[in-house]
């Protein structure tokens, strides 16, 4: 008998930071290589404006993302952040009008994000409703409230010190905006990896049963899961409306998917235990690049949802077929 | 080759026809675990071999190569004396290998004649499922292993023991020349048990070859013809039956003699540490109470069904009960979930070790810490070097064998699991411990180890509760028993009293 002294990986035993340290590392080759073409496919890509212009395509997104993030690994999903969003900037335009400061304006947005995650939280955690259904449910609910207030009408007149959240700069090419993003990522990034709070989370989505015989207040992580979420939704809602500088119903349409998408696309398990907000972080580099370079060739959004989509399926098929192919 | 296939015939049996299915010199390496050096197996037509090793000695890594689900990195499978690699599972049907394992893979929607044929349903002229057929086939194919079943009953209806006859029926659905089964008792009662081996000796008559996995080596020497014996992935011995002793392969099995007595002790029964008054639920208990002092085990026995795990999970706050109250230290306190209990001192290891006792995605060392959080942060961040500190502290206290603390819980052999599930609850320091069947599933080797860990325990003053339906475990360990039948404490047993016939007659009420 020939002895063949070749090493079978066992994918049950392939350690997880491993694996992880892979993945984002190939995202980072993804997310350089997107760079680089996009720089050769169009001469205004490399300049310091339009790049700072182009963090807006994901920094309001990966906020949610971020608490998203959690919120996955735990084993729940939020899908009606982006109707969160919608309220919340519907509850502002309509302080705008009763003569509320801006101030004000930030209590309210984050106040609104906060009572939409409670929402959510007590249905899934107190009546034991799974997360999916409920948060379909308030997406529709949440925005048609919006529909209601604004019918095809839209809020505007937001003050001048409002709008410095979605239109100001920090320094130079620097903007507000991308300053709360690294900062957000920063704290998240800490809570998960370095607190009792974000093991609790790993564990929770390893093996919620096991957490909860392990002693941990798996529906009080949960609530709080959803209770951050909501309030990231009411951020990126004030940075949204001020960057707009306006309130429609529609605003901030099919984000939740993009969201989810930025997630998944980042390393997060879909069926929850695992990720990292460092991979979050690349993947919102990521779909930034392509979408803005994709502008910038005047390629139309519809063509841009394909890229994004084949995008996200490549990336994670990648590695599974590599496994594949070394395990023949 | 010829040879290797020579040397692995066991001494008793050298006449014996050729084997059916071998393993000639297999081994499996995992990323830091050598699992099998150099193994040979031999399953012969209408005999019985017994696999007979500790946790942790490889019998389920031979069960997935000889399954097709592992591959092998050396070595060879013979298949009537000719080479045969299993690439996949389906690959090892083909040839006839079939496994009945301890929770069996049946499903749960479909009915016990579909479970049987699934995948070779016999067909109409119109090449669709004959269901009329199927349930004739299936009735004949039931009545031939003596089992009275309704084929057209849901498997969901049925009882575990039914559950296994139906994935024995199937096993003989499909032609299998080699039967493996994987602890087949471990869920079945006394007159359950004797059918099984009933049903064993007409597969045998049938020449069919078995491969009996176990841990209770009466049942090995009532029913096996050969044994082979691994231990830490080589093999250690293999022959006749006949030709050896309990003793001596237990010896085997250990590499040292294992008493099979337990630990001496000397009860002390010190201050009160938990009092139950009255705890009562709608459907599982009522009116539970008695007292558990410093430094005392006391056991609870009882029938499957009695609702002793039910009462100590309402006890670890995981159901709330109707009634009832609990007191710990003199002080009254309120568990509403498991959080609370532990908080009050009380933590409970599960019968349930993979859904329940360890999160198995997580490494060692997280998993012993996440009860203990709070003590190995500073302001709610994580301090690694306290961590790990931890971690090591208790796992040395109960001789862990792993790779590494940060090896993944699922990876280690059940008494392994078992060590990290209460090495978990003695870092979180509590004043009660309740083990719900701790030896379940756990070899004779480390079985010993849990008894010995336990008696220490008790003797540095923690209060133990232990859950057990094994009559010698429960005599062996417990200061006192507590007899529980349909839900209620009937018998509250001491000294003189602890006697294996007072405690069934209890337990059954006779």
């Amino acid at each position: 008998m020939s002895t063949t002294e070749r090493i079978i990986p066992d994918r049950l035993r392939s350690p997880m930071e491993q694996r992880l340290k892979s993945w984002e590392t190939l995202l980072l080759l993804v997310a350089v290589g997107i760079f680089v073409a996009n720089s050769f496919a169009s001469p205004y890509f490399l300049n310091a404006w339009n790049l700072s212009d182009a963090t807006f395509n994901f920094t309001e997104k990966a906020m949610i993302a971020f608490a998203m993030a959690l919120l996955i690994i735990s084993g729940e999903i939020d899908l009606s952040v982006a109707s969160i969003i919608a309220l919340a900037s519907t509850a502002m335009g309509a302080a705008v009008q009763m003569g509320v400061g801006t101030p004000g304006l930030v209590l309210i947005g984050l106040g609104v994000g906060l009572l939409c995650g409670a929402f959510n939280g007590v249905l899934v955690t107190r009546m034991g409703l799974p997360s999916i259904v409920v948060t379909i449910g308030t997406m529709s609910l949440f925005r048609g409230i919006s529909y209601i207030v604004l019918g095809d009408q839209a809020f505007r007149g937001y003050p001048e010190s409002f709008s410095w959240f979605g239109q100001g700069y920090v320094w130079w090419v620097i903007s507000f905006e991308f300053v709360l993003f690294a900062l957000i990522a920063v704290i998240y990034a800490v809570l998960l990896h370095k607190t009792n709070f974000g093991r609790t989370v790993y564990a929770i989505g390893n093996n919620a049963t096991g957490a909860m015989f392990s002693g941990i207040r798996v529906n009080r992580v949960k609530f709080i899961l959803f209770l951050l979420t909501g309030l990231m939704s009411g951020v990126a809602a004030i940075c949204l409306t001020a960057r707009l500088g306006s309130t429609r119903p529609s605003i901030a349409t099919g984000w939740e998917l993009e969201v989810v998408t930025m997630v998944v696309l980042g390393g997060v398990s879909i069926l929850g235990g695992s990720g990292t907000i460092a991979g979050v972080v690349i993947a919102a580099f990521v779909m930034g690049l392509v979408t803005f370079g994709l502008g910038l060739l005047n390629v139309p959004g519809i063509v841009m949802s394909i890229v994004i989509g084949a995008l996200l399926i490549g990336v994670i098929a990648l590695p599974r077929l590599w496994s594949m192919w070394r395990l023949r | 080759m010829l040879q290797q296939t020579q040397k692995s015939l066991p001494r008793g049996d050298r006449s014996d026809p050729q084997a059916i299915l071998a393993l000639a010199d297999i081994s499996k390496t995992f990323p830091g675990v050598k699992a099998l050096s150099g193994v040979s197996l031999s399953l012969y037509p209408g005999k019985v071999t017994a696999l007979v090793g500790e946790n942790g000695a490889g019998k389920s890594t031979v069960v997935k190569i000889l399954t097709g689900i592992y591959q092998p990195d050396g070595g060879s499978i013979l298949v009537d004396g000719v080479p045969a690699p299993f690439p996949t599972p389906q690959a090892a049907a083909d040839q006839g290998v079939t496994a009945i394992h301890q929770e069996t893979v049946l499903f749960d929607e479909l009915s016990v004649a579909e479970n049987i044929f699934l995948g070779h349903a016999p067909r109409n002229s119109w090449g669709l499922i004959d269901r009329k057929k199927t349930t004739e086939k299936a009735r004949a194919l039931l009545s031939s292993i003596g089992a009275a079943l309704d084929p057209e009953l849901r498997l969901k209806d049925l009882g575990i023991a039914n559950k296994h006859l139906v994935a024995i029926a199937r096993a003989l659905s499909i032609e299998a020349r080699v039967v493996i089964m994987d602890e087949p008792t471990a869920a079945l009662s006394q007159k359950e048990i004797e059918e099984l081996y009933e049903l064993v000796e007409s597969l045998k008559a049938q020449g069919r070859a078995i491969l009996f996995i176990s841990h209770k080596f009466d049942e090995i020497f009532r029913i096996a013809d050969n044994y082979t014996v691994f231990r830490d992935g080589q093999l250690i011995g293999d022959g006749a039956i006949a030709d050896v002793s309990e003793a001596e392969l237990v010896k085997m099995m250990v590499g040292r003699d294992v008493s099979q007595i337990f630990p001496e002790r000397e009860p002390s029964a010190g201050d009160p540490v938990l009092t139950v008054e009255g705890y009562a639920h709608p459907t599982e208990f009522d009116d539970i109470s008695f007292t558990l002092r410093k430094g005392e085990i006391l056991g609870f026995y009882g029938l499957v069904g009695a609702g002793r795990s039910e009462f100590m999970q309402s006890l670890f706050g995981i159901t709330r009960p109707s009634a009832g109250s609990v007191e710990v230290g003199g002080r009254k306190v309120s568990i509403r979930s498991p959080a609370d209990a532990v908080d009050n001192g009380i933590v409970y290891v599960p019968e349930d070790r993979g859904k329940q006792g360890a999160v198995l995605d997580l490494p060692i060392f997280q998993n012993i810490t996440l009860p203990s959080l709070g003590r190995i942060s500073r302001g709610g961040f994580l301090r690694l070097a306290e961590e790990f500190r931890l971690a090591r502290e208790y796992t040395e206290r109960l001789d862990l064998r792993a790779a590494s603390l940060d090896t993944h819980v699922g990876n280690l052999s059940g008494g392994n699991q078992q060590k990290v599930v209460i090495a978990k609850w003695l870092a979180t320091q509590p004043r009660v411990i309740i083990l719900d069947e701790p030896t379940k599933g756990v070899d004779i080797g480390s079985k010993a180890a849990v008894h010995e860990f336990m008696a220490e325990l008790a003797a540095q003053g923690l209060a133990v509760i232990m859950v057990s339906s094994e009559i010698p475990e429960v005599l062996g360990m417990s200061d006192r028993v507590i007899v529980m039948r349909e839900g209620r404490i009937v018998a509250e047993l001491t000294d003189t009293e602890l006697q294996p016939e007072t405690l069934v007659r209890h337990a059954a009420g006779i």
